[in-house]
């Protein structure tokens, strides 16, 4: 039985820059004890397909501000077929309605709107995190 | 500080004084002591006290160096602001119908927003088909220009293209202008965000170059607009990225104010005379709701402006004295919850920005905490303008807050704060070296998490987040949707057809001057990217073989 902290992935796919909101929640987490794993945005969803095999990542949080959550399908479809279907993702920023539908309908395991409180996000990356642990025992 | 107060020693008004903090005590005013987002400690009551600067020296008279009350005689009397709202999206024809729309209803100058895929430097065909078009119009040729730009007169509206080095939109624009028979000479706006060390800084669009590569095409650009474009403004400094991604007021005005010291001398040691490049500096800021805050941040701003041109760079004409500046509503000030809120919020902003006496507005839309802003969004928020000109008349008095004994403390304090992040920047080696080392990024990130955690905490109300929620239906959220992936698809199929069209040879000799001036310092590179654009050359190519040659770009990693 392991003990060890959740190690989270956070990222920016696509061509948009805002990264407030992906360094803001990425310092919180590492405060809170948790590994964390941070990137800068506009990476290639092979690119952290990679990065969460070599890492071995229990989550990976993708920030969008700019509609790039559009291609977060393409993510999910990439880590499916990469074997790492475990790893559940989640997804925050400026997501709309529909998006949102979109999102879940892919396998995103949540999607975190402005005013999500920080905690609010560790709580769900811990539970997250023991649901993934306990399956792969 | 509480000494023992004896009633017989006291003149009249410190009577008035010492009886109104005890009734403000017993009224439960409170004791704690309140701070703006700039750190600054305010107080509950400003008195002639708290002001005894010299009318003349430090305020003066609008149009009068040192500029505080503003930086023309007649302000707003004499010629509003310009109304510009920053629009794209789509394709360049969904682009133009917006733009005539808006220009229809009041808006009186042109500010083209590209699609995230030009701001990365990339043409369509090079990136997820999903992404285009959602965020800015996809222009990436001078034919996609003169669509977006279709019924615009371009001598007399002024056109401001939001795009850095190397400024291929404005090389499109020159080439349409030429092509409509339209003088350069007559084309007048602002290459708006030209300020590459704020995009650097807040990563708000991917750097597309390198950043000596960066630097030195904009001067080369400063050059060129000297030159040949009397009625454009090369050099917009920008605060509001840097605001936005989590500076305080009083940070954002400093690290602006050293950016544009560093592009000046930067122009200098080009061999520019200061008075040639300084009346065409233009500033571009974020407007927060924290109303006194903001309006105090630009009128210290004005007057540490006003002493730079004149006492650092020895500039003689007072039109380089003068900080011009646009101002944006803040985005991030707009919540996702009850977006109607919004719509007080962007008014209070507003507000703040006209009375901090700007010279051009964009106004947000509610709807921008959702999506790109709908029709509906944006004929409100331009509406919001016109609300607040014609009805409300903020125009009529100029700096109606100046004598404000609050205004004026908290101008001088706001001058304070912004000098002594100024001198962090200085101690670093300027702005260039300071965005370098990190510095910049690292205290806008640590002003970042201090504002997230007022507002967890709840030290700082957002009213629908973290106070006053209420239930909310999705349908009461409505979002743009996204660009017709079928006007997309044959975007795109157009695109492809004109390549294919275009003569080669001409594309290629274009393309290899460009890559020959990015090895030669003498040659300036923006006329050959403007060369380029008239040979038909694609945005992605031209951003391609200059990355090629003077670098990429690659972000700092900063948590």
């Amino acid at each position: 039985m392991t003990t060890a902290p959740p190690k989270v992935l956070v990222t920016k796919i696509g061509l948009d820059g805002h990264d407030r909101g992906s360094r803001v929640v990425a310092s919180y987490l590492r405060d809170a004890g948790m590994e964390v794993v941070y990137t800068p945005p506009w990476q290639d969803i092979a690119a952290v397909v990679k990065l969460a095999t070599e890492e071995d990542v229990d989550v990976i949080g993708v920030s969008s501000l700019a509609t790039d959550h559009l291609i977060v399908p393409k993510l999910m479809l990439a880590l499916e077929a990469a074997g790492l279907k475990d790893i559940a993702v989640i997804v925050g920023g400026i997501v709309p309605d529909a998006g949102e539908a979109l999102l879940l309908e892919a396998g995103v395991a949540r999607v975190f709107h402005p005013g999500s409180a920080l905690e609010e996000i560790a709580a769900e990356i811990v539970r997250l995190t023991g649901a993934r642990r306990a399956a792969n025992v | 500080m509480n000494k023992p107060v004896d009633a017989n020693q006291l003149s009249e008004s410190e009577t008035g004084r010492a009886s109104w903090q005890r009734e403000y005590a017993a009224g439960g005013g409170s004791a704690q002591a309140a701070h703006n987002r700039s750190g600054i400690e305010v107080k509950p009551l400003y008195t002639p006290q708290d002001w005894s600067g010299d009318y003349d020296a430090e305020l003066g008279y609008p149009g009068q160096p040192p500029y505080t009350r503003g930086i023309y005689a007649s302000m707003h009397r004499g010629r509003t602001w310009t109304q510009r709202q920053l629009i794209g999206l789509g394709t360049p024809t969904d682009y133009n119908a917006r733009l005539l729309d808006l220009l229809a209803q009041g808006t009186t100058a042109v500010s083209l927003i590209p699609c995230n895929s030009v701001f990365r430097g990339y043409d369509m065909d090079e990136v997820h088909a999903e992404l285009l078009g959602t965020c800015g119009v996809v222009a990436n040729t001078t034919e996609h220009m003169e669509q977006c730009l279709e019924g615009v007169d371009l001598a007399r509206t002024s056109c401001a293209m939001n795009d850095p080095s190397p400024f291929t939109l404005l090389a499109f624009l020159l080439a349409t202008a030429k092509r409509r028979g339209v003088d350069w000479r007559a084309v007048s706006g602002t290459s708006n965000q030209s300020d590459y060390l704020s995009h650097y800084v807040a990563n708000h669009m991917f750097f597309r170059i390198a950043l000596p590569g960066a630097r030195r095409i904009l001067t080369d650009h400063v050059e060129f607009c000297n030159r040949h474009l009397p009625r454009w403004n090369p050099m917009s400094v920008v605060g509001q990225h840097m605001q936005q991604a989590g500076a305080t007021p009083a940070e954002a005005m400093a690290f602006t104010l050293c950016s544009a010291i560093q592009y000046a001398e930067d122009c200098q040691a080009r061999g520019m005379a200061p008075d040639s490049f300084l009346p065409r500096f233009t500033f571009f800021f974020d407007i927060s709701v924290s109303l006194f805050e903001e309006i105090a941040k630009f009128r210290a701003g004005r007057r540490i402006w006003a002493r730079i041109t004149r006492e650092r760079f020895g500039a003689r004409d007072p039109r380089s004295w003068r900080f011009k500046f646009h101002g944006q509503t803040s985005g991030v000030d707009l919540t996702r919850q009850q977006p109607l809120n919004n719509i007080a919020r962007v008014t209070v902003q507003a507000i703040a920005g006209i009375l901090g006496g700007l010279q051009s507005l964009h106004t947000d839309a509610y709807d921008e905490a959702l999506s790109c802003p709908t029709e509906f969004g944006a004929r409100i928020a331009v509406n919001t303008q016109n609300i607040l000109r014609e009805e409300a008349h903020l125009t009529d008095v100029i700096d109606p807050l100046g004598g404000s004994y609050y205004i004026e403390s908290l101008t001088d304090a706001m001058e304070q704060k912004i000098l002594a992040v100024m001198g962090e920047v200085e101690t670093a080696g300027g702005m260039y070296a300071a965005v370098e080392q990190g510095l910049v990024q690292k205290m806008i990130g640590e002003s970042a998490r201090g504002i997230q955690e007022k507002i967890e905490s709840g030290e700082q109300t957002v009213v629908g987040v973290n106070a006053y929620r209420v239930e909310e239906g999705k349908g009461e959220r409505q979002a743009l949707p996204a660009p017709d992936p079928e006007k997309m698809r044959a975007h795109i199929a157009a695109f492809t057809a004109f390549k294919a069209a275009r003569s080669q040879t001409a594309v290629q000799r274009a393309q290899d001057g460009l890559a020959a001036a990015a090895g030669n310092p003498q040659v300036n590179l923006f006329e050959r990217v403007v060369e380029a654009a008239e040979a038909g050359c694609t945005h992605g190519e031209i951003c391609g073989t200059l990355r090629r040659e003077l670098g990429f770009g690659l972000p700092l990693v900063m948590v």
